[in-house]
């Protein structure tokens, strides 16, 4: 008897659950697509904010980490660039384009790097 | 190099959409803050650099000009026109009588460089430029030569007539230049030495090939002088990304 509950909720748990995920990656997807729209454009600060709502919604949208990585480069935040790049690498690591975009980043990176004084 | 990585982000590009996934190339400016606060400065004073390595270059005087020149249009330090300091007499040595260069390699110069710690001498000349920031340092140019294998890419067709590109590996000789330069930034009111970095870069051509010693010098220089001026003022580095849907 536990066990059939327990089986009946957990379907009713995911009959619940499965349009709600869906609807966050739905919803992440469309941040994602307006973010690029109004980069393309030169409003990168509002592109962050799409993609960091992205990334809320579904925290596993590597293309969404990756476009973040892009954004906080291009607005000189090299640190939260980096850890965009290393969760969407971790999230995708054989993606070619977010494996690109993270070694030209980390060239940048390098220079950008203040060795110590003297 | 461009080229390349065009083709190569165009050839990303492909694989990205192939695999499902819209992507959008993206031009970016990252901007670098400069290594060093010089907000103190208004002017800045190449003095001139201990140079060394062949003779076939001036290190000392193309150096001063080209950083002289790289200054003025990139950075919003006044540059002081001024003859070179002698620090070749400073440091203790004394050119041979035909006035080349008597430091020969990385020793010579090492036992020379107290001279960028000497901040009674620097005070002196700070105060002889109202107090401007000092850039200074050593230059070490020298020939290079090293012998391997290299891998080119040649185009062979079949008896079909496909193209095909195969890597060919060959043994050459090549030979060319190592250029090590290193800058000292010192401030002018002090005499103290704020920051210095070492730079290295190589080049190597065919040995068949006559490139000009003062054409792999500037070879050389351009590929650090972007680090140069990111030590004195911010810059902005172009580049290009994928974004992806």
């Amino acid at each position: 008897m536990t066990r059939l509950l327990a089986a009946a909720s957990l379907v009713t748990a995911l009959l619940v659950a499965s349009p709600a995920s869906a609807d966050a990656r739905g919803d992440a997807r469309q941040q994602v697509r307006f973010g690029i729209d109004v980069a393309a454009r030169g409003l990168w600060r509002e592109a962050i904010y799409r993609w960091e709502r992205a990334v809320e919604l579904d925290p596993t949208y590597a293309e969404a980490f990756n476009n973040l990585g892009v954004a906080y480069e291009h607005e000189g935040e090299l640190d939260k660039a980096k850890a965009a790049y290393e969760k969407a690498t971790a999230l995708a690591p054989s993606h070619p384009a977010i494996k690109q975009n993270f070694e030209l980043f980390r060239e940048v990176n390098d220079r950008a790097a203040t060795p110590a004084p003297r | 190099m461009r080229r390349l990585r065009l083709l190569a982000s165009l050839a990303l590009m492909a694989l990205a959409a192939s695999c499902g996934g819209v992507t959008r190339e993206i031009s970016i400016e990252t901007p670098i803050r400069p290594k060093l606060d010089v907000s103190m400065f208004q002017r800045v004073l190449v003095a001139g650099f201990l140079a060394g390595g062949t003779d076939e270059v001036d290190g000392n005087t193309e150096t001063i000009r080209l950083l002289r020149s790289q200054l003025r249009n990139k950075s919003d330090l006044r540059v002081i026109d001024a003859d070179p300091l002698p620090l070749l007499e400073e440091s203790g040595l004394k050119p041979d009588a035909a006035g080349k260069a008597v430091i020969k390699d990385d020793k010579d110069l090492e036992s020379r460089e107290h001279l960028f710690a000497n901040a009674d001498y620097w005070k002196k000349v700070g105060e002889e430029y109202q107090n401007p920031l000092i850039v200074t340092g050593t230059v070490m140019f020298t020939p290079h030569q090293r012998s391997g294998y290299v891998q080119r890419e040649e185009e062979v067709y079949d008896s079909f007539g496909r193209r095909r590109v195969v890597p060919i590996r060959s043994f050459q000789e090549r030979k060319g230049y190592i250029l090590k330069p290193k800058f000292v930034f010192i401030d002018g009111r002090t005499g103290a030495t704020l920051y210095s970095e070492t730079f290295r870069e190589e080049v190597l051509y065919n040995a068949n090939q006559s490139t000009p010693a003062l054409s792999s010098y500037f070879e050389l220089m351009e590929r650090l002088i972007p680090s140069f001026l990111n030590t004195l003022s911010s810059q902005k580095i172009k580049g290009s990304r994928v974004l992806l849907q």
